[in-house]
């Protein structure tokens, strides 16, 4: 150890106190999340407006949580609810028990359940935790509590996060988008 | 060459004296804001900045936590030393203060803006900043705990390591003024240019020896949180563990304030004098400085503390001491301090310029 350290160490000290913090205020200023952030699923849609979801229960056999509660019921052919014979009636995952791990969307074979980015999910009940379909439809703004959070001010869904660009598996999923800088 | 000073009546003496205890207990709470905040710039971080705008009411967010916190009394404690320790550590930081000067006589209202004019200034000074020492190592004494035990040993040894260059350091500018007074010090400095031009090694060893006293980052052995779990005051807890970080920032604001009353000028400046601003400013400057440096640099291990101490800071300031007592005794023109102090900035400068190869040897600082 030398002078020259010493005196050089005060040096970069110096420099990073002009320097930005890397702290991200997160409840203030929204985090920024990476495009394959693995949060709240999202429920896709084809570009017709049927859903993707053909009720076959792949995922929940992939599930290593047994999260996933599928009920398929066949579609009515006047008027089809997805683009197969059946549809999901049911479609719940339990996000206590969900470890986020994407299984099911590897094991989908239409693509249907895509892991999305919500994660503010933290509820009061266990019940509320449970997510149906109603929740997780792609046209669906945030999780359960910020949802009812909006509904009692009746301010618009704030989610708490921006990510670059939002990848294509999530077919008509609205996430406030920001470009990174270099 | 002798300045006299009004006396000011004993009520205003009062008065400031109560000003002083204020502001300084003010300036505590709010140096621990600001030390927090700078470090975690220092760190690219934040700091606190939730409570208030820019965390401004966290000192009274941690003042109301620190009262009503339990106050613990360990069971084998000493319980009248326990008590006491951290009540003479306070009293005697907060004594200190008072005799530095904040501007010319007369411009604190029409008073003198300094609590007490002592000719025996620096004495009293150092006699009460040391007495602070008790209360570190009776607290370490009395919490009946090894870790406090050790922090308080620490302490009385490092003390013994440092003070000796701090006592002669302070011998060159009181041999060249020839007064204790630290208004005379301030005067001399006003006529015939700061101290720090005459006794620059004296300057140095002060100021990393005042570091040493306040238990400033390179040498705050005593409380070495990584290692002792916080030292002498691992068993205070709630308002008397309060009363300890106070005693602390205490010295540390003293020491900031002393350093500029005896070798930068004090509260003099050649151009735009204004009697409190420069003082501030200075004040300001070296607390910024030792907050850079507790976030720059290591801890001194307990050996090199010593060594350091006895090897580098006492020979360093006795030689400057025996170089100005010649220049005072044979009546030698002033101008050769200057240029010899000169050159010791230079040899410093060389120093840190010069990089030797390292070499690998056992132990050593």
């Amino acid at each position: 150890m030398t002078l020259k350290a010493l005196a050089q160490s005060l040096g970069i000290t110096l420099k990073y106190l002009f320097s930005k913090p890397v702290t991200v205020p997160y409840p203030d200023a929204p985090v920024a999340l990476k495009p394959r952030f693995h949060g709240r699923h999202v429920l896709t849609r084809h570009p017709n407006g049927l859903e993707k979801c053909i009720g076959c229960s792949l995922c929940a056999a992939a599930c290593p949580a047994y999260a996933i509660y599928v009920e398929p019921a066949e579609n009515d052919p006047e008027n089809p609810v997805s683009a197969g014979e059946r549809y999901a009636k049911v479609y719940e995952i339990n996000m206590l028990r969900c470890i986020f791990c994407g299984l099911c969307e590897e094991a989908c074979p239409t693509g249907a359940i895509v892991l999305g980015y919500d994660f503010e999910m933290a509820d009061y009940q266990y019940s509320d935790l449970i997510y149906g379909k109603e929740d997780m439809l792609v046209d669906v703004v945030g999780t359960k509590p910020q949802r009812r959070e909006a509904k009692m001010t009746g301010k618009p869904v704030k989610v708490g996060y921006v990510v670059p660009y939002v990848r294509p598996e999530l077919e008509g999923f609205k996430a406030p988008t920001e470009r990174r800088k270099p | 060459m002798t300045w006299s000073y009004p006396v000011d009546p004993y009520w205003m003496v009062a008065l400031k004296a109560l000003l002083v205890v204020v502001g300084l207990l003010t300036a505590f709470a709010f140096m621990t804001l600001i030390e927090r905040r700078l470090l975690a710039r220092f760190q690219v971080r934040m700091g606190p900045n939730r409570v208030g705008p820019f965390g401004l009411f966290q000192p009274i967010a941690d003042a109301i936590k620190s009262i009503f916190k339990e106050d613990l009394v360990v069971e084998r404690a000493d319980k009248v030393l326990f008590v006491l320790a951290p009540l003479l550590g306070v009293v005697f930081a907060l004594l200190a203060f008072g005799a530095i000067p904040f501007g010319p006589p007369g411009s604190f209202f029409g008073y003198s803006p300094w609590v007490v004019n002592l000719d025996l200034g620096l004495l009293y000074l150092f006699a009460v900043s040391e007495m602070a020492i008790y209360g570190i190592f009776l607290a370490g004494w009395a919490s009946g705990s090894k870790y406090s035990l050790l922090g308080s040993l620490r302490s009385s040894a490092s003390l013994i390591s440092y003070e000796l260059g701090l006592g002669l350091a302070l011998l060159a500018p009181v041999l060249l003024v020839g007064s204790l007074n630290l208004n005379d010090l301030v005067n001399w400095q006003k006529e015939n240019g700061w101290l720090l031009l005459y006794a620059f090694p004296a300057f140095l060893v002060y100021a990393i020896a005042a570091l040493a006293e306040a238990a400033r980052t390179p040498f705050d052995l005593p409380e070495a949180e990584q290692e002792l779990v916080g030292g002498y005051h691992t068993e205070y807890s709630s308002i008397k563990w309060a009363l300890f970080q106070m005693t602390e920032y205490i010295h540390f604001i003293t020491a900031s304030a002393l350093i500029p009353t005896l070798f930068l000028g004090g509260w003099t400046m050649p151009v735009l004098e204004v009697p409190y601003l420069w003082m501030f400013l200075k004040i300001a400057f070296f607390l910024f400085l030792f907050i850079w440096i507790r976030a720059t640099w290591f801890r001194l291990r307990y050996d090199q503390l010593l060594r350091f101490g006895w090897g580098f800071l006492f020979p360093v300031a006795l030689l400057w001491f025996l170089v100005t007592a010649f220049v005072v005794a044979l009546d030698l023109p002033r101008t050769y301090l200057l240029y010899l102090s000169a050159l010791s900035f230079l040899a410093l400068m060389g120093a840190v310029l010069y990089t030797p190869k390292p070499v690998r040897k056992g132990g050593g600082a």
